[in-house]
C-alpha cells in the first residue's frame, strides 16, 4: 500500500514522504490549527508540508499535513478531532502507510483550551492547566470547564 | 458510601442518597444548633477563609462548629495577608490545609473552589466561589423545604435576578433530582441563560418561564425570592420600576395556596414588605437559622465520617 493524497497522482502537490506522519482529510482550513494543537510551532526542526483547501471527494475540500521522521502517537493525535473529527492518520514507513486510525475525541482535554469565562480561575496565574469535560454527542460536543463549569460549543474560538 | 476526606464543591457532585444523608443527619442534629451542649468536635479546628465579605456563610459555620466544641479560625483580612503580597490561592490552601481540619473558603473566582482542593490535605468546602456554586447555601435551602413544605414534586417559583445569582442555579440542579416543577419569574435581561437551561432540562427538570408573580402565585408550594441587583440597570428610575413589581407583599399571598412558604437567601433589599414577616407564609429567618444543622451535619461527616466507611 503506497502512500495517497488524493487518489490522483496528478493532483499530488506536496511530494510522499519517506517516513513519518500524515493526517489526511482535515476540516479544511484548520490545518494550521492541528498544528498549534499539536505543539509544533516555526521552531521545529522537522519537516512538514502544509496542503489547504485541496479537493476530496468525501469532503469537498480537506486540508493535509505531513510530518517527516515524526511517527505521532494516538494519544497526541486524538486531540485534533477536537477541530477536525473526521481527519485520519496514517503512519509512514518507507513510503508505505504501516499503520491508519481515525481520531477519536478524548473525555477530559487538558491545556489546549480556554474556558470562555473571564471570571474562572483557570484564566488566572494559578498553577493551573485547563481542563473540561467532553458531553454531548460525538458530532456536537460540548466542552464543559472542569472548574467553572461553564459549558461552550466551538472549540475552536476557544483555543489557546 | 465515604464522607470523610472529601470535598463539597458544587452540588453537582451529589447523588440525591447523599443529600438525603446530610439532610438526616442535619435533623438529628438540630437540638445542638440551638444550644444543647456537645463536645462532638473537640479538638477540631476549621478555617473560614473569605477572600470576599460575608456575614451568614462565615457566622454560622462558626457557629456550627463552636457550638460541637471545635475551634475557628477565621481569615477574612486579605490586606494584610500573604494574598496582598501576590501569594496563589494554591499556595495559600496549601499552607492553611496544614493548620486545620477542615477549610471553608469564598472567592470572587469562579472555580476556586475546585481548584483550591486539588491543593488541599484536608477537606475543603465552597463557601461561594464567584457566580457559580454556593452548595451549602443549596443544602440549607433543601432542608428549609423538606422542614416546612416537602421535597418530593413540589410546584417551586425562582423569583429576581436568575442571570446572576448563583444560589438558584444550585438550587436548581438539586431540585431537579426530586422532581420539581419550577418556574422562573424574571425581570427582562436578567432571565437564566440558555445554557443553564439546557443544563436543567438534561438533568430532569421541568422549567416553564414566567413575566410576573401573579401568573403563578395559585400553583406553587414555595416562593424563592432573591435580590434583584441595583447595578444590574443602568439607571435608578429603571432598577425602581422593575424592582417595584417583583415586590411580595399580603395583597399578593392573598391567592397563594393556604401552605406556601416563602424563602429567600438574604439580605433583602425591600424584594419582600415586612409586613409578610408575620404571615405564615414567611420562612426566610427559620432558613437563615437552618443553616447551622445543616452545617453541622456536613461538618460531622467529613470529619468523623459517616459511620459506614
Amino acid at each position: 500500500m503506497s502512500e495517497k493524497t488524493t487518489g490522483d497522482e496528478q493532483e499530488l502537490r506536496v511530494r510522499k514522504i519517506e517516513n513519518g506522519t500524515v493526517i489526511d482529510q482535515i476540516t479544511a482550513g484548520q490545518a494550521l490549527n492541528v498544528l498549534k494543537i499539536l505543539g509544533i510551532t516555526g521552531s521545529t526542526d522537522a519537516v512538514i508540508s502544509l496542503v489547504m483547501n485541496v479537493p476530496s471527494k468525501k469532503m469537498g475540500l480537506k486540508d493535509i499535513v505531513k510530518i517527516e521522521d515524526r511517527e505521532l502517537d494516538p494519544g497526541e493525535v486524538d486531540r485534533i478531532a477536537l477541530i477536525a473529527p473526521r481527519a485520519k492518520i496514517n503512519i509512514i514507513r518507507a513510503y508505505d502507510v504501516v499503520e491508519k486510525h481515525s481520531v477519536y475525541l478524548p473525555r477530559v482535554i487538558q491545556g489546549i483550551l480556554r474556558c470562555a469565562n473571564p471570571n474562572c480561575i483557570s484564566n488566572t496565574n494559578e498553577p493551573v492547566r485547563s481542563k473540561f469535560v467532553v458531553e454531548g454527542s460525538e458530532d456536537k460536543p460540548i466542552f464543559r470547564c472542569f472548574y467553572c463549569e461553564e459549558r461552550f460549543e466551538n472549540a475552536i474560538e476557544h483555543l489557546i | 458510601m465515604v464522607f470523610g476526606k472529601r470535598h463539597i464543591l458544587s452540588m453537582r457532585d451529589f447523588s440525591r442518597e447523599e443529600i438525603d444523608l446530610i439532610l438526616d443527619r442535619a435533623l438529628e442534629l438540630e437540638p445542638y444548633a440551638k444550644g444543647k451542649r456537645s463536645d462532638r468536635l473537640k479538638g477540631k479546628i476549621l478555617a473560614n477563609l473569605f477572600f470576599e465579605p460575608s456575614t451568614r456563610t462565615r457566622i454560622s459555620f462558626e457557629t456550627a462548629m463552636k457550638r460541637l466544641g471545635g475551634e475557628v479560625l477565621n481569615l477574612d483580612s486579605t490586606e494584610s495577608s500573604s494574598i496582598a503580597k501576590g501569594e496563589t490561592l494554591a499556595d495559600t490552601i496549601r499552607v492553611i490545609s496544614a493548620y486545620a481540619d477542615i477549610i471553608v473558603l469564598r472567592h470572587p473566582k469562579e472555580g476556586s473552589a475546585r481548584l483550591a482542593s486539588e491543593f488541599s490535605s484536608v477537606p475543603l468546602i465552597n463557601g461561594g466561589d464567584g457566580a457559580g456554586h454556593h452548595p451549602t447555601q443549596t443544602l440549607l435551602d433543601l432542608y428549609t423545604i423538606k422542614r416546612e413544605s416537602r421535597l418530593d414534586g413540589i410546584s417551586i417559583a425562582l423569583v429576581g435576578d436568575l442571570k446572576y445569582g448563583r444560589t438558584v442555579h444550585s438550587l436548581s440542579i438539586a431540585l431537579s433530582f426530586y422532581g420539581a416543577s419550577i418556574k422562573l419569574v424574571s425581570p427582562p435581561g436578567l432571565g437564566m441563560s440558555e445554557t443553564m437551561k439546557s443544563d436543567l432540562m438534561d438533568l430532569g427538570a421541568e422549567i416553564s418561564e414566567h413575566d410576573s408573580i401573579q401568573d403563578v402565585i395559585g400553583d406553587i408550594d414555595v416562593l424563592y425570592v432573591t435580590r434583584i441587583q441595583k447595578e444590574r440597570f443602568p439607571t435608578l428610575s429603571e432598577y425602581n420600576k422593575v424592582a417595584g413589581s417583583y415586590r411580595i407583599d399580603k395583597k399578593l399571598l392573598e391567592s397563594a395556596k393556604d401552605d406556601l412558604i416563602i424563602m429567600h437567601p438574604l439580605p433583602r433589599v425591600g424584594e419582600i414588605d415586612p409586613e409578610v414577616d408575620g404571615t405564615k407564609h414567611a420562612c426566610y429567618f427559620k432558613q437563615a437559622f437552618y443553616g447551622v444543622p445543616v452545617r453541622m451535619a456536613l461538618l460531622t461527616l467529613l470529619l468523623e465520617g459517616d459511620g459506614d466507611e
